[in-house]
């Protein structure tokens, strides 16, 4: 359990530097706001509406896709801690159940469901626009 | 080592009730999902305490990296919701806290009057999460494969669920 200890560490050194950045870039900085430093930038131009806008849900799937994948790495932690990867048979295991899962992200492919950029249908297209 | 054992539980602990206090009461939703986080890292260094390295592993990778992050980009993806104030409490928030509290005292009575508590004395194996993994890809073979197939369902059926939005 001691081994622990230097990822204790190493999450102490990593949240030090990030509030230690926070705080010397406090110290460094000047302090007038004026107003094109506080407006939302957005591709170099006067902004468009309001920062939150609303978001198609399709974007979710990624997400939900990473979690699925994410779940599967969680099996492949053990299967590349086994001693020796348990040889040919346990790649070959390996590799069916990375297939399977791959096989979900070629389905998402195939329909589409990966694309970005403007939504085909009309529905989203009017959704997109309201905002 | 038992004693910095015992501190160590207990400095997780707080951080893990007090982050699960914040989760519940904060009014931005957004700061309730980083607390979150906060408490389940909290549980996978208990597991660790516990000598249970696979599931703080699974612990990180899923809950942290893939649930918290599933949360966020939902909160993301709901307009206005990252920067909206909801009050998590209503009126009956004083009768329900007697009741939890009460809950909290009869379990704590329960507890404390279990004298028998089962221990099993034999060792952990010392590199137990290569021995989940040789189980799985030898003895439980199939049950492994099965779950590439329930886990390729889940993400065509959340593909399936999402795009029927569409159409």
């Amino acid at each position: 359990m001691i081994e622990f200890l230097s990822v204790l560490i190493y999450i102490g050194i990593g949240t030090a530097i990030v509030l230690l950045s926070f705080y010397v870039a406090r110290l460094v900085r000047r302090h007038n706001p004026y107003r094109a430093q506080i407006v939302n930038y957005e591709r170099a131009e006067q902004p468009a509406g309001l920062p939150r806008l609303k978001i198609n849900l399709r974007l979710f799937i990624f997400a939900l896709i990473f979690l699925m994948f994410d779940v599967g790495v969680t099996f492949l932690l053990l299967w590349a801690m086994a001693p020796g990867h348990l040889g040919l048979f346990g790649l070959i295991e390996m590799v069916l159940f990375v297939l399977i899962l791959l096989f979900g992200l070629f389905y998402a492919w195939k329909i589409g469901a990966l694309k970005f950029g403007p939504i085909m249908s009309k529905r989203s297209v009017r959704t997109t626009s309201d905002s | 080592m038992d004693n910095s054992v015992g501190a160590a539980f207990w400095i997780i602990s707080t951080v893990i009730i007090l982050s699960s206090v914040l989760v519940v009461s904060l009014k931005n939703i957004f700061h309730c999902a980083l607390y979150l986080i906060l408490a389940l890292f909290g549980v996978a260094g208990i597991f660790i305490l516990l000598n249970a390295e696979f599931l703080a592993a699974a612990q990180v990778l899923i809950y942290v990296g893939g649930v918290a992050t599933l949360i966020i980009f939902a909160i993301m993806l709901t307009s206005d919701l990252a920067a909206q104030k909801i009050s998590q409490t209503n009126e009956n928030r004083s009768i329900s806290f007697f009741i939890c509290l009460l809950f909290a005292l009869s379990a704590n009575v329960l507890i404390s009057g279990t004298h028998v508590w089962h221990y099993r004395t034999d060792p952990l194996p010392d590199e137990n999460v290569a021995t989940i993994g040789s189980y799985l890809m030898t003895e439980f073979m199939l049950p492994f494969e099965v779950i590439s197939i329930l886990l390729l369902a889940a993400m065509i059926g959340a593909i399936v669920l999402v795009r029927k939005e569409r159409s």
